[in-house]
């Protein structure tokens, strides 16, 4: 394998990475806070490509306008479903809110499969993100470019929030315990809808990336990806921004540059997530930054 | 007498928290310890660590003249240390006879299969644990609410079904956390008096933490106080009841 | 309060029984192919139901394995049973491997065959998923669903890959499917009233208040996830000969779905609730699909909407959740005592009404 070769799979892994990492942070963020795997949170993809992909089709609106709609849209999706499928059962057995969890996540997906119908669109890839740059043999896709700065502003952007303002510091406060956050005298509802809004704007950044990286939208698109960012998120170690960033581009990288160093394993590309997921809970079921959080 | 629970130099830190700095305690069979302080002092804490619920940063803890710092719960349990919890956790969705019965599984004797095929030590061992979940019941005055749901009984009645259960264990030591809070003085004198004869006919040793001064130094045999997890007495009732240090600590608090 | 009489609840039981073995065996011959089916359906359903309430309902522990472990019970029996000569017809891609290719069992052993495969892929998915906190293994058991149908799609020597197998013998009939349903059910019944179901029970209520009492929730948990994963792939087998040709694509997280739907809607933790709902779902399920095909009412053209079931069902999930938890049942079971209370308080009051 040569050099520029493997150069080309790194940066296709990082940019897949990115895109996991951009859905990792959500999943970890709302685990953080409650404790839930927001089975639903795969599905914001989906959701944000449909509007972007309506928004440009349909209503013909610049790019960014779409882009920023989706976010918008996204944002206010994740919130309603916290406060119509969460927050009425926050005090029952963790098992009713995986159950709903699993519930929303299948009524998204089958309301899309319902409202757009099941043949995946292609996505209309404006002109800024296409092309890619030559260097020596080495050619670098634009829009590998785009995601990788684009994350690493989001990512940045994210952490200042959660570090340093006063609703980041309730939302690390209640991935501790609750009761502190009642004592700081702010309303915890508002800090979980701030957490979902905040994951959702991620999820849909990530969402219209993926469509424009892999040009195709329809109702289950957000299944896959979902999985894998959760396990990137537990790889990180869960309730870890800066680690569910990371767990997402090391199984990037791992997907990616395993099939290309083994191209016969490529029908298992979709299995790797699982076996690093094994391994890490044998191994490091805190995950490679995660701290002791009480139970 | 022979010595059950021995505490070295026990510390736990939660981060930056020290709950629980070098503690030292010995309970022996047929003796009534109380551990004492100020709300936060770090009591519950220690049951924690002890019962396996929480593992130590530091210190060592024998049971029986075996360490058994850090070993999981369910070893600790089963070698003989029961205990209730200071906010009760009782198993809510299951009848109260249920709820002491889970206490006795680790003395079954029938495997799985032979639960499916439900003869030979099945039948024997049911029968054994119902009985003697039954008299634990009659013994704590539950006996007549057999059937009815945990949760549905009144406060008073959850406490003594925690302290039942965890007699179903046949332990050697038994940890109350606050077993008195919430009762009135009358269920108070009452609890006090089953604990002096419950030691007497079994000979186990009892280790307990209240909040009512009164009851403790009616029960206990010896008193441990301790403040902000640092250790700041040791005695027999009356010393505690005149140590100028232990008034201070409460003093900032009542 | 009812009294129980184990004597009386015995014989009851055994009455019963014998009155839904005449129904079968009615069944089995007057009724038309279709109705059968549904009926070898129902019987199936009903034992993923009831093994798979045991570990989420019973136990606590939430997983999403139905589908995963169906797929492995369904082509563990389905590749024993197929004879050598078929193997080497069907086998077109690549031939199967040896030593695959050359044994052949009976139908029943190819069943606990797969039963104990399934079982021990569940052992194994365990080990590393309840050394820890025990809210993995939703994503492990997600994961493994869709992992399997990537494994069953590129070990073409073991599984055919995508062809998937075809032409098994049509082994499940009624007094199979039905068969093991009543000892699925026995089984898992006396498994919840013996002290590991006890056990079971407590690690849902409180699994620090089960462990400070001796419960070792790490085997405890392992015990019920094994037990109904050998349960799953045994029902994996019976689907397999009941619809004789298995593919990847039939075993889709779909299937996992409509049991979470069952399990919810009956009460999860009440094998009874399992029971009842996975019959009233199976039936409403198979009626349901006229939503999905194209049919005219009252003169209206109504075009099928593919998907409609679906969201159907999942607001149904969302809906119980949110406001009836308790399903059917709750988390309460049948019992003879009950029942006879019932009929005698209702004769009382039919007397004092005259
Ligand atoms: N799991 C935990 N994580 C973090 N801090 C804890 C935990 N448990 C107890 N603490 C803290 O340790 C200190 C001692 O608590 P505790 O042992 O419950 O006191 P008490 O003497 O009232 O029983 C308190 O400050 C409490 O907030
Ligand atoms: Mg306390």
């Amino acid at each position: 394998m040569d050099l520029s070769f493997a150069t080309q799979q790194v940066i296709y892994g990082l940019t897949l990475g990115c895109l996991y990492g951009l859905l990792a942070i959500g999943y970890t963020m709302v685990y953080g806070v409650l404790r839930l795997i927001n089975f639903a949170h795969g599905d914001l993809l989906m959701v944000s490509a449909y509007v972007a992909f309506f928004g440009i089709i349909i209503f013909s609106l610049p790019w960014p306008v779409a882009f920023l709609g989706a976010a918008i849209f996204t944002a206010v999706i994740g919130i309603l479903i916290d406060r119509g499928a969460y927050k009425p059962i926050r005090k029952s057995p963790r098992i009713s809110a995986l159950i709903t969890a699993i519930g929303v996540s299948f009524l998204l997906e089958n309301l899309a499969l319902v409202l757009i119908g099941g043949r995946p669109k292609s996505f209309p890839i404006p002109t800024l993100f296409n092309g890619s740059l030559s260097i020596g043999e080495l050619k670098v896709p634009v829009l590998s470019l785009w995601i990788l700065s684009l994350t690493l502003v989001l990512l940045v952007i994210v952490i200042g929030i959660v570090h340093k303002t006063r609703i980041g510091m309730a939302m690390r406060a209640l991935s501790r315990d609750i009761e502190t956050v009642s004592l700081m005298g702010i309303d915890e509802n508002r800090v979980i809808s701030f957490t979902f809004a905040l994951g959702s704007i991620l999820a849909a950044f990530g969402g219209v990336m993926w469509c424009m990286r892999y040009p195709a939208v329809e109702p289950f698109m957000g299944v896959i990806p979902g999985l894998k960012a959760f396990v990137a998120a537990v790889l990180g170690g869960i309730g870890n921004v800066t680690g569910a960033a990371i767990g997402g581009l090391i199984l990037g990288l791992a997907e990616v540059l395993i099939v290309a160093i083994q191209p016969d394993w490529s029908g298992y590309r979709d299995a790797i997530a699982f076996c690093i997921m094994i391994v890490i809970l044998l191994t490091r079921p805190r995950g490679i930054m995660g701290e002791n959080l009480p139970d | 007498m022979i010595n059950l629970l021995n505490i070295q130099e026990l510390a736990v830190h939660f981060g930056g928290l020290c709950a629980v700095n070098s503690l030292n305690l010995r309970i022996n069979s047929s003796e009534i310890v109380g551990l004492i302080g100020p709300n936060g002092a770090g009591k519950t804490t220690a049951f924690n660590v002890i019962t396996g619920i929480i593992r130590p940063t530091k210190g060592k803890i024998t049971f029986l003249g075996r360490e058994i710092t850090g070993k999981p719960a369910p070893v600790i349990a089963r070698s003989g240390i029961a205990r209730t919890f200071q906010n009760i956790r009782l198993y809510d969705d299951l009848s109260v006879i249920e709820n002491v019965m889970v206490a006795a599984h680790s003395s079954v004797s029938y495997s799985f299969a032979e639960a499916i095929l439900g003869f030979g030590r099945f039948t024997r061992d049911e029968a054994r644990i119902r009985k003697r979940s039954q008299e634990l019941l009659d013994l704590m005055g539950l006996g007549h609410l057999t059937r009815e749901k945990a949760n549905s009984l009144p406060y008073g009645s959850q406490r003594k079904l925690e302290i039942a259960r965890a007699l179903a264990l046949e332990p050697k030591l038994v940890l109350l956390d606050e077993p008195v809070a919430g009762m009135n003085p009358t269920e108070t004198s009452d609890f006090a008096k089953f604990i002096i004869k419950l030691r007497q006919d079994t000979s186990i040793g009892i280790g307990l933490i209240d909040h009512d001064m009164s009851f403790v130094m009616n029960v206990c045999d010896k008193i441990k106080v301790i403040d902000h997890g640092i250790e700041i007495a040791w005695g027999v009732p009356h010393e505690i009841r005149n140590n100028k240090k232990v008034i201070k600590a409460y003093l900032g608090e009542n | 309060m009812p009294d129980e009489n184990p004597k009386r609840d015995k014989f009851l039981t055994f009455i019963s029984l014998s009155f839904l073995l005449c129904f079968l065996w009615y069944a089995d011959n007057h009724f038309s192919n279709y109705t059968l089916r549904i009926l070898n359906n129902i019987a199936i359903f009903i034992i993923l139901a009831v093994s798979y309430n045991l570990i989420n309902g019973i136990t606590g522990q939430f997983s999403l394995e139905p589908n995963a472990f169906l797929a492995v019970g369904a082509y563990t029996s389905a590749i024993f049973t197929l004879s050598p000569e078929e193997k080497l017809r069907s086998f077109i891609i690549e031939p199967m491997a040896w030593p695959l290719s050359e044994i052949s069992l009976s139908f029943p052993a190819s069943l606990v065959v797969a039963g104990v495969v399934t079982a021990f892929m569940a052992l194994l998915m365990a080990i590393p998923v309840f050394r820890v906190r025990g809210d993995y293994l939703a994503i492990v058991t997600l994961g493994f669903g869709e992992v399997i149908q990537v494994v069953a799609n590129n070990i073409v020597s073991v599984t055919n890959g995508p062809l998937g197998i075809k032409g098994l013998a049509p082994h499940t009939n009624i007094w199979w499917s039905w068969g093991i349903c009543i000892f699925t059910v026995l089984c898992v019944v006396r498994l919840v009233n013996s002290s590991y179901g006890r056990a079971m029970k407590a690690v849902r209520e409180d699994e620090t208040a089960a462990m400070a009492m001796g419960i070792n929730a790490f085997r405890i948990k392992t015990l019920a996830f094994t037990f109904s994963a050998f349960f799953e792939g045994v029902a994996g087998g019976l689907l397999a000969h009941l619809i004789t040709t298995i593919s990847p694509s039939l075993f889709t997280f779909l299937l996992t779905f409509n049991l979470l739907i069952i399990i919810v809607v009956g009460g999860l933790g009440s094998t009874t609730g399992a029971i009842i709902s996975a019959v009233l779902i199976t039936w409403g399920g198979e009626a349901l699909r006229l939503v999905e095909e194209p049919i005219s009412v009252l003169g209206f053209e109504y075009e099928g909407i593919p998907g409609m079931r679906m969201v159907l069902f999942s607001l149904i999930l969302i809906f119980v959740m949110l406001f009836a938890r308790s399903g059917l049942m709750g988390r309460n079971e049948f019992r003879w005592a009950i029942l006879i209370n019932w009929l005698k308080r209702r004769k009382t009051s039919e007397a004092k009404n005259q």
